[in-house]
């Protein structure tokens, strides 16, 4: 019998970092070989994450592996977070990829769909960012991993700064299983501020040409925020927040949380629910939040990611957020999926669809857009053992065994702002399902996990419902003029009401009238930078001329 | 630019006139004017081919609060959210004068 060898990967990513040995300085690569270094090290078939979200992109690394070969390097099976650049596709249309699992592709989310359509790219399948993650250790662990650090030492120590998000996630599921890890650089330093990544974990490191793309995606300018967003946001805090006494919450990017945040300090103190509600957030560092905190409503914010502009207030902040000793934040995509999805009493989003029983997606037609993660911190999770008193306030009275349930509220107008209805009878999903050849109806948060819609109507507590005819009535009550809407009527709406299953803005004392702009803390962007000292340094496409 | 009218027969007086809102991009202004006469609703609206999203909003409101009005409606494209906001404002100015 022939002895297997147990050091077959071991000995495999030896003999590829010996190919490399001409052109390596001890970890480094010159910016100019980097195709060549792509070219030996990568093989047909390999396991391939290139690091992108939808903040982050290791941008020089993508568009180097759009560059090489396809005689050398093909049929490569990618596994990507965010399908964000061109080249993310490029790459398949030439055959240097073959095979994709990801999570999220909104900027090329109709594009992807076409390829999928086409046969041009092969979907394993479309994933929440944690349980990609997750596949990393298990099924779709790397041969080579590609990813951004802001600063690099000549030891190969990786600086990722506010931006950490999914690098630390990424690198460990190669370094420690014989993957190669390999590093486009911002800067090389003689001494990183701090440590995000240790130098032990990583086997190359590329300066690159240009600093790695990074998006605002979390900011939300104030002046655009509506009056239907103000009206829906002042029932939202007094039904939802109020009434179930929430103390930790994620809010979604849209502009109907960010009015919310901009009421807090104003009519949240009217109400006098300073120092009751919401002092805990898992949320990114959007510029909306900062009256909240400088008037005293936020106690901590743990992140997924950084957000432009925000890094001179957080260093000042580090009370509030997480901060290392060098001053910069350290986010983390990964603990923040985990603690969305299992620390939080509430989740508030919104989406682009909704269906009579309350199933929602922002897959629609012709935009394969994917989940992010959106359905981490929009689901029950059922292994949560811990309580409080928001997710107690769900548990059913009839039930010796029941237990409390993570509030998931979805806040939607009934119209879009193309005059399309939100609220339909089936999810355009339903069609992309088998456009795109997936497995599953793409729908990103399931009705049975939903606990409260909002719409500028009201509100429909879902979780008191006790048959699905009963929810969908609900979901008909405050879906306004839209086909599911108009199958209300006003005596179903009464009993509802009466059953505290649909409360409209009368019934929570919520005046329409007071629905004004001048009811926010900050009225633009000049009024969150006085708010933050400032502090806060809008990027330039958010700056006016006034 | 499109001009729609509609009659209601709703009988609930209104005392004063109210005016909610502009005329601006994704909003409207609404005026409300006491009549004898049947309910009236004229609008101009920016947007064409929105009559049954029209009739369906104002059937609504209608059907919860039966005011006898003769309203006038400048719309400049708001979706039917704004609409219904409106008009559930300037209720709202007419029950604050009471």
């Amino acid at each position: 019998m022939v002895k297997r060898s147990w050091t077959q990967n071991r000995d495999a990513k030896a003999a590829k970092m010996e190919s490399i040995a001409s052109i390596l300085d001890g970890k480094f690569v010159d910016t100019k070989n980097a195709k060549e270094l792509f070219e030996e090290v990568i093989k047909p078939g390999d396991k391939v994450v290139l690091e992108g979200d939808n903040q982050k992109q290791a941008s020089f690394l993508s568009k180097t592996l759009a560059s090489v070969n396809p005689e050398r390097v093909h049929d490569l099976h990618m596994i990507m977070s965010s399908v964000s650049r061109p080249e993310h596709l490029d790459i398949f249309e030439t055959g240097i990829a073959k095979k994709l699992d990801f999570s999220f592709a909104g900027p090329q989310s109709t594009r992807i769909s076409q390829m999928i359509a086409d046969g041009t790219v092969e979907v394993g399948d479309i994933h929440t960012y944690l349980e990609l993650y997750a596949r990393l250790y298990v099924d779709l662990i790397p041969n080579v991993v590609l990813v951004a650090a802001d600063k690099v030492d000549h030891d190969g120590n990786l600086y990722t700064g506010a931006n950490t998000e999914e690098t630390p996630v990424i690198v460990e599921s190669a370094a420690f299983k014989d993957g190669i890890v390999i590093v486009q650089a911002n800067e090389i330093v003689d001494k990183v501020p701090r440590v995000d990544i240790p130098g032990g974990w990583v086997d190359v490191v590329v300066p690159a040409d240009e600093p790695y793309q990074l998006e605002p995606l979390f900011t939300r300018d104030p002046q655009n925020v509506t009056e239907l967003q103000i009206l829906m946001g002042m029932m939202a805090i007094r039904g939802i927040y109020e009434k179930h006494n929430v103390q930790s919450v994620n809010h979604g990017v849209g502009f109907n949380t960010a009015a919310i945040e901009l009421l807090l300090p104003t009519y949240g103190e009217q109400l006098g629910l300073k120092g009751k509600i919401v002092p805990n957030w898992e949320v990114n560092p959007t510029p909306t939040l900062i009256p909240a905190i400088e008037s005293g409503w936020v106690q901590t914010i743990h992140s997924f990611g950084g957000e432009v502009g925000m890094e001179n207030y957080i260093a000042h902040r580090p009370d509030i957020f997480f901060v290392g000793k060098d001053g910069t934040m350290r986010s983390n995509r990964a603990f923040g999926q985990m603690a969305g999805q299992y620390a939080l009493d509430m989740f508030v989003g919104s989406t682009l669809q909704i269906d009579q029983f309350g199933n929602s997606s922002t897959v629609t037609n012709g935009r394969l857009s994917g989940f992010g993660g959106a359905p981490n911190m929009g689901s029950n999770p059922t292994g949560r053992r811990h309580s409080t008193p928001a997710w107690q306030s769900l548990r059913p009275d009839n039930d010796p065994l029941g237990k409390g349930q993570k509030l998931v509220v979805q806040m939607v107008e009934t119209f879009g702002s193309n005059k399309k209805p939100v609220f339909v009878d089936h999810l355009d999903a339903e069609e992309v399902r088998g456009e795109a050849k997936l497995a599953n109806v793409p729908i990103m948060i399931y009705s049975e996990d939903t606990t409260h819609i909002v719409t500028e109507e009201g509100i429909a507590y879902l979780y008191k419902t006790d048959s699905m005819a009963e929810r969908k009535a609900a979901i008909e009550a405050i879906a306004g003029v839209t086909p599911v809407g108009l199958r209300s009527n006003a005596k179903e709406l009464a009993d509802l009401r009466a059953k505290g299953i649909v409360a409209l803005p009368e019934d929570l004392g919520v005046h329409r009238s007071e629905a004004k702009r001048s009811l926010l803390a900050a009225q633009n962007m000049d009024d969150l930078v006085k708010w933050s000292d400032g502090l806060y340094n809008p990027p330039a496409k958010f700056r006016s001329w006034s | 630019m499109e001009k729609l009218h509609f009659n209601f027969d709703t009988k609930d007086a209104i005392s004063k006139p109210v005016h909610v809102g502009v005329v601006a991009s994704g909003d409207l202004e609404v005026i409300f004017r006491p009549t004898d006469k049947q309910t009236e609703v004229n609008i101009v609206t920016g947007s064409d081919g929105f009559k049954e999203v029209w009739s369906n909003v104002l059937k609504r409101f209608f059907d919860r609060y039966p005011i006898q009005a003769n309203i006038e409606i400048n719309d400049f494209g708001s979706t039917p959210g704004v609409v219904n906001l409106r008009l559930t404002q300037a209720l709202e100015e007419l029950h604050d004068e009471k």
